[in-house]
Parts: C-alpha cells; sequence; structure tokens
C-alpha cells in the first residue's frame, strides 16, 4: 500500500454500527474489527476509485493537519488482513 | 465478573443432519428433533445475545436446514443487525430456500467438502453427497451469497490438499477453511484412522501456503496446523467464556461446541435463565476465567496469557481433570499422550459413524 494504492474494502465486508458498544464496526464472515472514530472516518472514504493521496488529502484538510503516513499504515494493515483490497 | 463482551455465536440448531462424518463435532450423545427448542425460543436466543454484545451469528448443527423456521429465523437475525452465517452440508439447500434465505438477509453461507475424489469423499460422508453439494455451490453463487467452503482434514484427504484447493476455486468460494480434525468426540472415537502422519501434515502445509500466494485477492485460504504436531496449545477460541458461545439444539449454553464432555460441569439452559445470566453468573461460565483454576505448570507460566492453557475440553478428555495442562503443550507432564496417539496412525478406515441413538425400548 503506497499512496498511488487504490484501496478498496473486501467484498464481503461492510461498516456497521455497534449500539451495545457505542462503537462503529466492520463485519466480514467469521470476524469483526472494531473501529474508532479515526478507523471509520478513513474507511467511509475507501470506495475502489479514491488514492490512498487522495483519502490522506480530505483528511488532513478535515483534520488540519498531514496524516498520509496514519493512512497509510492504516490500510496497509488492513490489506495483511485481506479486509482492504488495493486495486 | 466478566466484563467481556461476546462477539460470536454459534447456534446449533439441530443435531439432526444427513452426514455421517465421523469426525462430527457433535457430541457423542446427541439432542433428538423432540428436544430441540422451538422457534419463539431462537428468536429470544439471538435478542439475548445481540443484547449483550453478539455481531457474528452462525446457524449450525447437525443440519440447520432441517429446520423448516430456518428463514423465519434468518429474517430475525438480519433485524438485529448480525452478521449471519448458514453453516451447511449443502444438502436441501434447494434454489426456492436459497431464494428465501437471500430475501431474509441471510449474507453468508458455508458448505462443507469432504473431498476433491468423490468417492472417498461419500465414504467419509457416509452417504451420497457430492452432486448435491456442487448444485448447492453453484445456487449460492449464482444468488450472490458470500461464500466459504470448509473442510475438515485428516489422514484420508490430507494428501490431495492441492486438488481440493482448486476444487474450492472451481466452485466460486470466496473463504476456503482447510480445518485440521481436532480430536473431540466422534473425531477422538476415529481418532488412530484419521490421525496423519508428520510428513502428510509439513507436505500439506506447503501445499496451503504456495496456495494462499497463487490465490491472493482472488479466494481467502486459512489453513491452521493441528494442534497435535504443535509444541503449544491453541488459545481455544480466545480463552474459556471470553468471545464465544455455543447454545445447543435443547437450549444448553456452552463456553465451546465441546464442553459437554466435560462432565464435571453443570451448563445452564436458555430456557431457564437470560443469556447474559448464563454469560456473566453461571458457574460453568466462570470456571476457567482468569488464572486462579490454573494449575502448574500453567499457573506460573508467562504463556497463560497467551494461550490459557489451551483447550479444557482436551485436558478433561485426555488427562482426567479439565484443570489440567492441555496436554498438547511440551510443558505438560502428559504430553506423552499426544506423542503415543501421532506415533500410532493406523491405515484402517473402518470408521466408527456419528448416528443419532435409538431411544432405549423398555
Amino acid at each position: 500500500m503506497n499512496q498511488e494504492s487504490v484501496p478498496a474494502l473486501w467484498k464481503l465486508a461492510r461498516m456497521d454500527f455497534d449500539a451495545v458498544r457505542n462503537r462503529p464496526v466492520l463485519l466480514y464472515p467469521e470476524g469483526a474489527v472494531l473501529l474508532n472514530d479515526t478507523g471509520k472516518a478513513i474507511l467511509e472514504l475507501v470506495d475502489g476509485r479514491r488514492s490512498v493521496r487522495e483519502i490522506a488529502r480530505i483528511l488532513g484538510e478535515r483534520y488540519q493537519t498531514d496524516v498520509t503516513a496514519d493512512v497509510t499504515e492504516y490500510l496497509s494493515h488492513l490489506a495483511e488482513r485481506e479486509l482492504i483490497r488495493d486495486d | 465478573m466478566t466484563t467481556e463482551r461476546p462477539t460470536t455465536l454459534l447456534a446449533e440448531l439441530t443435531h439432526r443432519c444427513p452426514l455421517h462424518c465421523p469426525y462430527c463435532s457433535n457430541p457423542l450423545e446427541m439432542v433428538r428433533a423432540q428436544g430441540e427448542m422451538s422457534t419463539e425460543d431462537w428468536k429470544r436466543v439471538f435478542t439475548q445475545g445481540r443484547e449483550l454484545g453478539v455481531l457474528q451469528l452462525g446457524l449450525s448443527g447437525g443440519e440447520p436446514l432441517v429446520r423448516k423456521d430456518l428463514e423465519e429465523l434468518a429474517v430475525h437475525a438480519r433485524g438485529l443487525g448480525l452478521y449471519t452465517t448458514l453453516v451447511t452440508s449443502g444438502l436441501g439447500l434447494t434454489r426456492v430456500r436459497a431464494e428465501r434465505l437471500r430475501e431474509a438477509g441471510l449474507e453468508h453461507i458455508q458448505i462443507s467438502i469432504q473431498d476433491a475424489d468423490p468417492e472417498v469423499a461419500e465414504k467419509i460422508a457416509g452417504v451420497s453427497s457430492v452432486k448435491q453439494k456442487q448444485a448447492a455451490a453453484a445456487i449460492v453463487k449464482e444468488l450472490g451469497f458470500a461464500f466459504s467452503i470448509n473442510v475438515v482434514l485428516h489422514r484420508a484427504n490430507l494428501d490431495r490438499i492441492g486438488r481440493i484447493i482448486d476444487l474450492a476455486a472451481e466452485l466460486g468460494a470466496d473463504r476456503l477453511e482447510l480445518a485440521n480434525t481436532q480430536y473431540y468426540g466422534w473425531a477422538l472415537e476415529n481418532r488412530a484412522m484419521l490421525m496423519p502422519t508428520r510428513d502428510q501434515v509439513a507436505r500439506a502445509q506447503a501445499t496451503a501456503e504456495a496456495a494462499m500466494r497463487r490465490y491472493k485477492g482472488e479466494m481467502q485460504i486459512l489453513f491452521v496446523l493441528p494442534d497435535y504436531f504443535e509444541q503449544y496449545p491453541k488459545p481455544c477460541y480466545g480463552g474459556w467464556g471470553r468471545l464465544y458461545l455455543v447454545v445447543a439444539p435443547d437450549g444448553k449454553v456452552l463456553p465451546c461446541h465441546g464442553a459437554t464432555q466435560i462432565t464435571t460441569l453443570t451448563f445452564d439452559n436458555a430456557r431457564d435463565h437470560s443469556l447474559e445470566w448464563i454469560w456473566r453468573e453461571s458457574a460453568a461460565f466462570n470456571a476457567f476465567r482468569g488464572d486462579t483454576w490454573m494449575r502448574e505448570p500453567c499457573r506460573s507460566c508467562p504463556r497463560k496469557t497467551v494461550d490459557f492453557g489451551g483447550c479444557r475440553c482436551q485436558a478433561f478428555a485426555l488427562t482426567g481433570a479439565a484443570e489440567n495442562t492441555d496436554p498438547v503443550c511440551v510443558l505438560s507432564p502428559d504430553r506423552e499422550l499426544i506423542d503415543a496417539a501421532v506415533a500410532v496412525p493406523s491405515d484402517s478406515t473402518e470408521y466408527r459413524y456419528r448416528v443419532i441413538a435409538e431411544p432405549q425400548r423398555a
């Protein structure tokens, strides 16, 4: 995963909100990842069209700071678990 | 009292099944149809599960398709927001039922296959089943479910793991679980015949790892080494009563599907108590939480927070005390039990097949 990568969510995974834990959650066959607000903000921008660079730019403007390294690391971590595909 | 919340509930809706696999994870003493919980019971259990924190629901068995209310249960689960998997043999998954399940909002179907060689597959299943499974797989793909294939590995099919992986890809699986036999219940009865050789396991592991790279992005492949061939035990479902619970067909609530073989414990029933009470308060769920129950060598071992002493069912079945270290662990004084079982595999295939015992007649 680098800045030019175009991440897409695994087609079997979907985001949901767990009202019991009051946390966003990524659900997929036989598994669940509890997300924090940052993770949710990143994954909401993952659509199989935007590059990592574009996602980082949008979030950077929102939070008024350079988040490129964080976004790349977060998506790389999910890619290792095959929850994010690099198209 | 635990503050943990379970993420996964396995609902064993029935023990009835058209297959007779000699490694079945159901207990030797099974629940008959009359003993199964009602539709309303199961709905209540799913609702209570969600309130307790469950995110993943497995509709399993036996063969869950023998329950005529399966579609109704799937609708209820979807309404609760659960991510639901149907765990099936594929037998009974007609187009009509699959379409109804799709409408019900079921997301994921897991079909078992026994082997890539049809003759060996049907010998293991104890019944003609290969064609029906292929037809079921085609319907699952066509209707757009998330699709997993599960294969239990043992001495008679491990050498064909490469062909099994290719077959799963041909059938269009999104995920393939290659699950080495765990020796509880029926599988323990048949252990000598199911036990692979060390060479078989090593070759299969190499083949599976090569296939994981080849199919990356296309089909996710999971392969876990059999615990008998490892140095340390597995952290069974993340530890006793931490993430996982099973509800048996008669409503008994268990920390894992093999737990009823621990005859020194009494398991409470979802017909009598709420799931939350059973999870937080019941003696069985609290029996092996934390580490005060542990004996040596676990108690002073730094790995106790990694594997929680291994599997309580295996400790009970093989050493006679559920508090003992899982004998798979090389630090266990009972490890010789495992080494002896690995050392004497049998070429026989005179399996003791899974059957529900007929009631005793007076």
